[in-house]
């Protein structure tokens, strides 16, 4: 509280400053922007106090304003670096990845024709509710020990810090969901012609489903019982993908080109990439409120 | 328009301009649901395929369209109150979402079973019946995360981005559900073709249909004005008209 109270005492400091100087000259410009620049400094290395990882803390010394890339780069190590201590977060999901798609075969039967027809399915559906699972650690930590209201007190624009962290996410989640796939793609016996298929709808895909996934932890990181409630707000958005990536699948066990749904995929990826973020913020200001 | 617009973000204004709607809404849904109603199901001619069952039609597409444009509706709300900070754009945002979840279930309802006969089954898997199904979910998960926050505030905020991220999503989901829909069902389920409608059918339909839409404008005025006076229930205006109707 007492840091949020600092910052606007800054900010109405630099404000009432910036009036008076505009009043008097415009050569003073130069000084008014030199104000404004140590305003920013003082807000920064206020904020990198707070945040947890000390690296943070270097970084601001050494460069008196973070740029873009670089405030990127630093929420993306601390998420991977926290990832790392947990590795429970990682595996867990995979594992009920790989469980969810060997329930199949033993609840339909093991004839290869019905699984190969059916598999490009499973491993999606899988691959959705795996990333459903995993969501729910890509604000709630952070929500629940503050860091998450510190982040969004930076200076910098919420749109890269939310961007970094489902980036982290999709490298934590999405990543290792695509290298253990084909695995699980021989176990279903799936047409061997869908394999680059089965990868290229899960790289194009898997960074949707978590930007897409992201809007909904947003909006629930504040709910005591989210986590049934997230899933009822991000599987009806998740259905376009699902449509297009196993159909893209299913055309290539066909031998024909599947490069329509890919570009649709793709077009999925960059509309959420843009679009997504920005959503991420809005709701994480009401959530954190 | 905005000077026009402006004093309907006091509370008690919106609330004295639903109680002077609330008579001519419910007036003409009253008026045009029963001309178009008893005209579609006593005097329409039957269709020369579908027979009597077609009559159906006069409620589930009233509710199908209606269900659609309910959700932007929604949106504009949602939309209004995160730009401008309208509290009463999130009230009727909160008014509206049962009520379209209501009229996507009719839809889906009357199209199940509409679908009995002619179809053979409840439930295929058609685009439309899909992406209704779809959009019934959207709205439950709207609904949901209203009822999920305590704040009524800031449960209006979280429901309105949903809406905006689902009404993006609205198209995007319809389009992919059509072209699911025409690359795995193959020509063995012969959709319903809209007919051309002669105009004995057409007008009862006509008619029906914006008996619905003010019905939908008399049920959310309700609601509407309901929500008013439950957020707004410690101001002094409320406890006014309290005393004087209690009276």
């Amino acid at each position: 509280m007492t840091l949020k109270a600092n910052a606007e005492q800054a900010t109405k400091h630099s404000v009432t400053k910036h009036t008076t100087i505009k009043s008097s000259s415009t050569e003073s410009l130069s000084a008014e922007s030199v104000i404004m620049g140590k305003v920013s400094i003082e807000h920064i290395s206020l904020e990198s106090s707070t945040l947890k990882s000390t690296t943070l803390e270097s970084h601001t010394q050494s460069s008196p304003q973070l740029s873009y890339r670089h405030a990127f780069m630093l929420v993306l190590k601390r998420d991977l670096t926290i990832a790392m201590r947990h590795k429970d977060d990682i595996i867990n999901p995979l594992l009920f990845f790989v469980i969810v798609v060997t329930l199949f075969p033993l609840g339909i039967g093991p004839e290869a024709q019905t699984l190969s027809r059916i598999a490009p399915g499973i491993i999606w559906v899988a691959a959705l509710l795996a990333t459903l699972l995993s969501l729910d650690r890509l604000f709630k930590s952070d929500h629940l020990d503050g860091s998450l209201e510190q982040m969004l007190l930076s200076p910098h624009p919420i749109f890269i810090l939310v961007l970094a962290k489902i980036f982290a996410h999709w490298l934590i989640t999405g990543l290792p969901l695509i290298l253990i796939a084909p695995l699980l793609a021989v176990l279903l016996h799936l047409d061997e012609r869908s394999y680059t298929a089965l990868l290229l709808t899960l790289l194009l895909g898997t960074p949707v489903l978590s930007l897409l996934g992201a809007v909904g932890v947003a909006l629930t990181v504040g709910i005591k019982k989210g986590g049934v409630l997230l899933s009822l707000l991000v599987l009806p958005l998740y259905i376009p993908v699902l449509i297009f990536a196993t159909s893209a699948i299913d055309t290539a066990a066909l031998g024909l080109p599947y490069s329509g749904q890919l570009a649709i995929i793709a077009a999925l990826f960059f509309g959420s990439l843009t679009l997504a973020p920005f959503a991420v913020g809005a709701a994480l200001k009401v959530s954190t409120n | 328009m905005w000077k026009w617009l402006h004093p309907y973000a006091n509370p008690e204004v919106s609330y004295h301009l639903t109680n002077k709607l609330l008579p001519w809404f419910s007036g003409l849904a009253a008026v045009f649901l029963t001309i178009g109603l008893v005209w579609a199901l006593l005097f329409a001619p039957a269709d020369y395929q579908q027979g009597d069952s077609f009559r159906i039609f006069y409620v589930h597409v009233p509710a199908a369209s209606l269900s659609m444009g309910i959700y932007f509706a929604m949106a504009i709300a949602a939309f209004s109150s995160l730009v401008w900070q309208l509290k009463l754009a999130d009230a009727s945002a909160a008014a509206i979402a049962p009520v379209g979840a209501a009229f996507t279930a009719i839809a889906l309802i009357t199209g199940a079973a509409w679908g009995k006969p002619m179809w053979g089954t409840w439930w295929i898997w058609d685009a439309r019946l899909t992406s209704e199904l779809i959009l019934l979910f959207l709205y439950l998960g709207v609904i949901a995360l209203h009822n999920a926050f305590e704040d009524k505030n800031l449960a209006g905020k979280a429901a309105g981005i949903l809406t905006l991220v689902g009404v993006i999503n609205i198209p995007i989901i319809k389009y992919s559900v059509d072209w699911w829909n025409t690359l795995h069902q193959g020509s063995t389920v012969s959709k319903l073709g809209k007919p051309s409608m002669s105009l004995d059918m057409l007008w009862p339909f006509i008619f029906s249909f914006i008996g619905f839409s003010f019905l939908v404008g008399v049920i959310i005025c309700l609601r509407f004005r309901n929500e008013i006076l439950a957020r707004n229930s410690i101001r002094p205006w409320v406890r006014e008209l309290v005393k004087n109707k209690a009276c």
